[in-house]
């Protein structure tokens, strides 16, 4: 790496979220590298940032977004999406391969590994389970994993014959990967819902997604996971009694994890109709109930839901800008997540900040079979800077994706990333301003 | 006009559904509908109420009884009026709905009546458009000026236990709404505009034509159709499509008849029971074909009411006031 300047980040709190230890100390980075932890330390040449009052983490990793590259780039690019991923925190990320063409294949993963090498944030491909797409036959996940996959997933859609998804599971535990499950089962969303099936979606006279197709998909591949010993990775959990039975399937030994969206835990069905059918409360899995909210954070908080991420979806706003019957599914979610975790989970007492960053770093990492960062001399620098008490509201110009379909905007957020080093580059959040 | 309205104007600039009308606003627009009426009956059956306002109907569905009542209503009060349905239009060239909406506007209208088949697409529309939107059916979620006919019909019917109805009050009224509320844009309506005059609603259809929680509507739910007519004032029965028969939903037009279906004897068993349908009706599916033609059937009074309501609607969406 060429003349990586230096960088001195002062009087920042360092947060080791296995632990929850934290302890007051200056970091300075040579090289990409962190040369020394103490206090007192010179700059020696280079930038100062000065973290009073902030904290600093191993680096955040947000292990479900759609990066829309190859194929669909006028919704995000990599380059795009890694910059709103810095924005937000983030200095890793797993993209879904639902492109075009999808992630099914080894060059496709090795195009992203290529597009990422310069950016400061990582950009990892999750390649597909199934050949195409197509929910037929086993993909070349062996191959696909030598080109760099760190899993598989046909995300978007379910993988929905039970006997793939079984050899699926089979080989994938060969390779030591998991299978990110999209869980619904088709046939009981067979009116093509729109929205959460439910009092809402009743008063609307919108075709629902019931609750039941993604418990009844969640328990199939629950009782697949214990069957198989491969390990099922559940995304975007939405509903009280899917995160029920992740609970039972973890008590008995099940390798079964699960993730949880902060739109999911953040909104309700009711939005739909209060937005008056605004297309920015139409993702997949649906809003759900307050029921379902409460759910999602007693899992959240008990350690059922392993991992906070963000299935940030962008589409373009012409895309968006139609009737709801009409508007793709999908959100923005990396740079909202934070202010969001503070505000819904961290603030009310859900989560302490640690377990929050836990599910933000250790552990989808430990997921996808990654190092987790580590804040120690001689390592490589890859952290996070951020508070989790700044109170300000998010805007437009805070978005840096390519895409701006959030409900979030004008919203109340509570804390701040700050900054993020990684790969030898420091990427400074801007909040007054649209960045460049 | 004996009946006293406590508004002579409506709250709201568009009628996108009935769920956000209070009781005043409907009274409001059956009493002005009952004065459009008298029109229909001269033998020059224009007013100028409308003269220079131009209405667009915007059709994405196809529709034949409702576009040429809100046709007729547009015509009789002499406004401009536009046809703009999806085939061979620039809707079938992959037009989105918001440039649609946008080159309607640059022509200057003033109303837009839009029948689509998403829900919500009239509220899409007014983030569009200045003028007025008016709602003539979006997908399964409201249908109001069917409604508003509806209730303008049962207005009409005498019923000596309740004297009120001439005045729209429909207290203790009971109507029963038969058939596939899931997918009826009919049946929203008439729950959110019959609840707001003060009837008592129940719907009776099969489980699998019954939306989840809708309890929470204030409905009664029944599954047995003896138990929706019994003590019932008005039933109205949904027309059933004909393509769902072998899906999930029900096994055959036969055996929903069989259940479902009213028939003569029913006429005899409920001497005071009144048959309404938003129409087409399927003759020997929904209704007996005796029981279409019978004389407490009152569907042609529906059609006619069907033109006065739409004027009514029109008429006070462009700035009317009530009819002293």
């Amino acid at each position: 790496m060429p003349d990586i300047p230096n960088l001195l980040i002062t009087n920042g709190t360092i947060l080791d979220p296995r632990t929850g230890e934290e302890r007051k100390a200056d970091i300075l980075i040579r090289e990409g590298k962190i040369a020394e932890i103490g206090e007192g330390l010179s700059a020696d040449g280079g930038e100062t940032f000065d973290a009073s009052g902030k904290m600093i983490s191993p680096g955040w990793y947000d292990m479900h977004v759609h990066f829309r590259e190859p194929g669909y780039e006028h919704k995000e690019t990599i380059e795009t999406g890694a910059r709103a991923a810095a924005f937000g925190g983030f200095t890793g990320v797993a993209c879904m391969p639902n492109t075009d063409p999808p992630i099914a294949t080894r060059d496709v993963v090795e195009f992203i590994v290529k597009r990422q090498a310069n950016l400061p944030v990582d950009v990892h491909p999750i390649g597909t389970v199934s050949k195409g797409r197509k929910g037929e036959t086993l993909a070349e996940l062996g191959d696909m994993a030598d080109g760099g996959a760190v899993a598989f997933s046909d995300d978007g859609d379910p993988v929905q014959h039970g006997g793939l998804m079984r050899r699926a599971l089979e080989y994938a535990r060969m390779l030591d990967k998991p299978i990110l499950g999209h869980e619904e089962d088709l046939t009981l969303n067979a009116e093509h819902g729109h929205m959460h099936e439910g009092a809402v979606s009743t008063r609307l006279g919108l075709p629902g997604i019931p609750a039941l197709a993604e418990e009844a998909m969640i328990a199939r591949d629950a009782l697949l996971a214990d069957f198989t010993g491969g390990h099922v990775h559940v995304c975007h959990i939405s509903t009280a009694k899917a995160v029920e039975i992740v609970r039972q399937a973890k008590a008995q030994g099940v390798p079964i994890t699960a993730e949880a969206c902060p739109h999911h835990w953040t909104m309700t069905h009711e939005a739909v109709d209060d937005s008056g059918f605004d297309t920015h409360t139409k993702m997949h899995p649906p809003l759900r109930t307050a029921a379902d909210v409460e759910a999602i954070k007693e899992g959240l908080g008990d350690g059922t839901i392993d991992v906070i991420a963000t299935d940030h979806a962008p589409h373009a706003s012409f895309e968006k800008e139609v009737e709801f019957i009409t508007a793709p599914f999908g959100i923005l979610g990396l740079e909202m997540c934070w202010g969001l975790t503070g505000r819904e989970l961290i603030k009310p007492g859900v989560l302490s900040v640690a377990e929050a960053v836990r599910k933000l770093t250790v552990a989808p990492r430990e997921i996808l079979r990654l190092a987790v960062p580590v804040i120690e001399e001689g390592a490589d620098a890859n952290l996070t800077i951020f508070d989790a008490d700044t109170e300000w509201t998010f805007e437009a110009h805070h978005i840096h994706s390519k895409s701006v379909n959030t409900p979030f905007v004008g919203s109340q957020m509570v804390g701040k990333a700050w900054a993020i080093y990684n790969k030898g580059q420091f990427v400074e959040a801007e909040y007054e301003a649209v960045a460049a | 006009m004996s009946n006293e309205n406590t508004i002579d104007q409506l709250k709201h600039r568009h009628l996108l559904g009935l769920a956000d009308y209070d009781a005043d606003e409907i009274r409001l627009i059956l009493q002005t509908a009952r004065e459009m009426r008298t029109v229909l009956d001269r033998p020059i059956k224009r007013v100028p109420s409308l003269r220079g306002v131009t209405v667009v109907n915007l059709f994405f569905e196809s529709s034949t009884r409702t576009r040429i009542s809100f046709e007729l209503a547009e015509k009789r009060l002499s406004a401009d009026v536009v046809n703009f349905s999806a085939s061979g239009s620039s809707v079938s060239k992959g037009e989105t709905l918001k440039d649609t909406a946008q080159n309607i506007e640059a022509m200057k209208t003033d109303v837009v009546v839009i029948r689509h088949s998403s829900p919500g697409a009239p509220n899409f529309l007014t983030n569009w458009i200045e003028g007025v939107v008016i709602n003539a059916g979006d997908g399964a979620h409201e249908h109001p000026t069917q409604a508003l006919l509806d209730m303008l019909t049962m207005s009409e019917i005498d019923i000596p236990s309740h004297s009120g109805l001439a005045d729209f009050d429909f207290s203790g009224l009971n109507v029963s709404i038969l058939g596939d509320i899931t997918h009826s844009r009919v049946a929203r309506s008439n729950i959110y505009g019959l609840s707001a005059l003060g009837a008592n609603v129940t719907l009776c259809g099969p489980r699998t034509m019954m939306p989840v929680e809708v309890e929470e509507l204030g409905v009664r739910v029944t599954d047995r159709l003896d138990e929706a007519l019994e003590g019932c004032d008005v039933a109205m029965a949904l027309r059933i499509q004909l393509e769902r028969q072998g899906g999930p939903l029900f096994p055959s037009l036969r055996e929903y008849h069989d259940r479902f279906g009213i028939k003569l004897e029913h006429l005899k068993r409920y001497p005071n029971l009144r048959i309404m349908h938003p129409g087409p009706v399927n003759r020997g599916v929904e209704l007996a074909s005796e029981v279409v033609d019978h004389e407490r059937a009152v569907i042609l009074n529906q059609v006619t009411n069907g033109v006065a309501v739409r004027m009514a609607v029109l008429y006070l969406l462009s700035g009317g006031t009530a009819i002293e």
